[in-house]
């Protein structure tokens, strides 16, 4: 078989191929995990990736000048005077480098070339970030420094609070019409479900102006009902679309003799439809939840800023604003944001998989 | 006497149709209000609206369906599929179908909804040089975006279906859809992250002083680069759905038939094109305008990543500063207006589709 033969040859090409691609697409979120647990000092010091083992100047000997050095005259180490500033930037003699460990407590490296890994971990980020209290970091000078925390514990329970009722209602809203549609003869069915069709694929941007008009007005903006409505609405069609699918699949004789039973479509619907629908259910929760866990506009627009109600996305973006170049916080924020989508993912992938499938490839 | 009975039931019957749904309302407004003003702890405020949102929902079916039952046989019959189809159609029709009307109708007046302005909104978008910018940039997302994601989508489909480790790769390379778009944008803005001098903690500006270049500000300095660097956020996140789709379409493909192409000598490259693009052409047209769509509404990126400024602004980002910065409801609705023209053929090929499939 050379055909057999000629592809097994190339099978590394496809394997090295594929493995690059695969790297390319995990080093964003590698590196955003490792730099959520480095010292705030150390991620603005040095890339990520310098936890890795690389050439690296490695602490051979510390000395410790006396405690009445002064720092602004030229200071003498082993015999040889240096500068404040070139002690401070690290200054290279005879292969070796002389450089701060803690300039106040005249406490200085020698370090030598070789092999090393910066493997300063910690979980502060991780308080500092949920905890929403003051907190102090270790700056590379031995200063210690106290900065805000920015609360995400309650924007997460805001998100969970937002992301569990969007997700049941419209798909228990979407499953009872998609029930109707399919099993129930009436006067406006057709007409109703081509809109739906068609609402499918409408930006939400449309609706977004005099749906926000119609809020101020009844007192929904910034509360969880009119989030939920919002995000029921907006998944709506897409969810129905897809329940119907699997619904007018269902083996009709089922539904017949049921009826001969004596059964009303209401205990139908929830003894039987709901129960074999199980996997269709699934797959399309697990995809609304996931979009509305990760939404930002809809939050944005009917949510707003106040605290008590903001979710997990507004607050990262928010942080993004005021404290762009805080990486400690940002890194660690985006990670607690991700936490919920990837477990999710690795939990449910098949389902999820099966949820896209269903809404995106009609036919 | 049995008149009399009879009418005495269809009172009760008007009296219980009237009676449910008022108490459901007060029930579900009193909890309401109770939620909103109570400011219970975090965790308390979830759980309880994670129970009501739940339970709520199913106590109003529940409720409307029992006095639905109490009808005549012929009148159930007539109102119960209302019951089933009518708070999706409520839905629906408040927040989606009568908003894109009114959006419609708005896009006609100006910033404050008052005076009609005819066209003129609608020239503005076409000749203001923001909005022209938006429009263009939309149009470098939809075609570049749309199109790396789906080539690579196939690419790694096909790949990933001849190579040893499909399971883990599919994971890997499926794994940002489950990632926010925000917190996409975080991870982005640390790889393209720029500082002056030496030392660069952004990978992208790590690798170019490595190899002797200037470490770049990517996405503020480099235009109209910097939209590419944008774009490449979105075609990290979305190669995955489209890789996924596409391999349960080629996976569909019945083997006989690749069989008798190589039977007949034709290369792997050959078969690729001739035999599979053709086969899975519908899910190909599928996913493209899903894809297509969903670029379209791009919003969040660029919001995190550079504030829509550096020339960087699309039509959704235009429309939400037009609607809360300017406070020009006429520009931002003629702006959701022209995404929703844009997406008017893909409505078409969908209702088009769903007929073919003789659904209704």
């Amino acid at each position: 078989m050379p055909g057999k033969k000629k592809r097994r040859g190339s099978k590394w090409i496809v394997n090295s191929v594929l493995g690059f691609i695969c790297l390319i697409w995990l080093i964003p979120t590698l590196g955003l995990f490792i730099s959520s647990f480095r010292p705030a000092a150390d991620i603005l010091s040095e890339g990520w990736w310098h936890v890795f083992p690389h050439r690296t100047w490695t602490t051979a000997e510390q000395i410790t000048l006396p405690e009445d050095t002064d720092l602004r005259a030229p200071i003498e180490v082993n015999g040889r005077t240096f500068t404040d500033t070139e002690l401070r930037s690290g200054i290279v003699v005879d292969g070796q480098r002389l450089i701060w460990e803690n300039r106040r407590e005249r406490l200085l490296n020698v370090q030598e070339r070789g092999w090393g890994a910066s493997l300063n971990f910690t979980t502060q980020n991780y308080e500092a970030v949920l905890g929403g209290k003051e907190y102090e970091i270790v700056m590379p000078g031995g200063g210690v420094e106290t900065q805000r925390g920015t609360g995400m514990t309650q924007s997460f329970w805001n998100t969970v609070a937002v992301a569990f009722p969007a997700t049941v209602i419209p798909v228990f809203i979407a499953s009872f019409a998609a029930y109707a549609f399919a099993w129930m003869r009436f006067p406006g069915r057709r007409i109703m479900f081509v809109v739906i069709i068609a609402l499918l694929v409408v930006p939400l941007q449309v609706a977004l102006i005099p749906v926000l008009r119609d809020y101020t007005n009844l007192g929904l903006n910034g509360t969880y009902l009119g989030i939920w409505l919002a995000h029921a609405a907006f998944g709506l069609p897409l969810v129905t679309y897809f329940m119907y699918n699997f619904i007018s699949q269902l083996p009709k004789d089922l539904f017949e003799s049921a009826f001969m039973d004596g059964a009303s479509n209401f205990t139908m619907f929830s003894r039987l439809v709901l129960p074999l629908s199980v996997p269709a259910l699934a797959s399309i929760s697990i995809f609304q939840f996931l979009w509305v866990w990760n939404d930002y506009l809809v939050s944005l627009i009917f949510l707003g800023n106040q605290p008590e109600v903001q979710v997990m996305s507004m607050k990262i973006a928010s942080l993004v604003g005021s404290r762009g170049n805080d990486w400690h916080l940002l890194t660690a924020a985006a990670f607690i944001s991700m936490l919920m989508p990837l477990a999710v993912f690795f939990t449910l992938q098949r389902f999820f998989v099966r949820g896209l499938m269903g809404g995106a490839v009609k036919g | 006497m049995q008149a009399q009975t009879k009418k005495d039931n269809t009172l009760r019957l008007l009296l219980l149709s009237l009676l449910v749904p008022v108490a459901n309302l007060l029930v579900h407004g009193l909890i309401f209000l109770f939620l909103r003003d109570a400011g219970l702890p975090p965790i308390a405020n979830a759980l309880v609206a994670i129970v009501w949102g739940a339970l709520g929902i199913y106590s109003i079916y529940y409720s409307f369906n029992w006095v639905v039952e109490k009808y005549p046989d012929q009148w159930k019959r007539r109102i119960l599929p209302y019951v089933f189809v009518g708070p999706a159609v409520i839905l629906l029709g408040w927040l989606l179908f009568l908003p894109t009307m009114r959006t419609l109708y708005l896009s006609f007046f100006g910033p404050n909804s008052a005076d009609f302005v005819g066209l003129a909104n609608y020239a503005a978008v076409f000749t203001d040089r923001l909005l022209a910018t938006a429009l263009r940039n939309n149009l470098l997302w939809v075609f570049l975006g749309t199109g790396a994601c789906v080539t690579l989508g196939l690419l790694v489909a096909v790949l990933a279906d001849r190579s040893s480790f499909e399971k883990t790769a599919k994971a890997i390379i499926f794994m940002p859809m489950a990632i926010s778009f925000v917190a996409a944008g975080v991870i982005w803005k640390f790889i393209y992250y720029y500082q002056p001098g030496d030392t660069q903690i952004g990978l992208l500006n790590a690798i170019v002083t490595a190899f002797g270049g200037e470490p770049q500000a990517w996405t503020t300095m480099l235009q109209p680069w910097n939209n590419l660097f944008l774009i490449a956020i979105l075609i990290w996140m979305q190669t995955g759905f489209a890789m996924v789709i596409f391999s349960a379409a080629i996976k569909g493909i019945p083997e006989d038939i690749l069989e008798a192409g190589r039977i007949d000598g034709a290369g792997e490259i050959r078969i690729f094109f001739s035999i599979m693009i053709p086969y899975i052409s519908g899910t190909l047209l599928s996913v493209t305008t899903t894809i297509i769509v969903f670029t379209l509404k791009i919003f969040d990126v660029v919001m995190i990543m550079t504030g829509g400024q550096y020339d960087t602004e699309v039509v959704a980002t235009q429309f939400y500063r037009q609607l809360f910065m300017f406070q020009n409801t006429g520009y931002g609705s003629t702006l959701a207006i022209v995404l929703l023209i844009a997406v008017i053929p893909v409505i078409i090929i969908n209702l088009r589709q769903f007929r073919k499939q003789g659904g209704f």
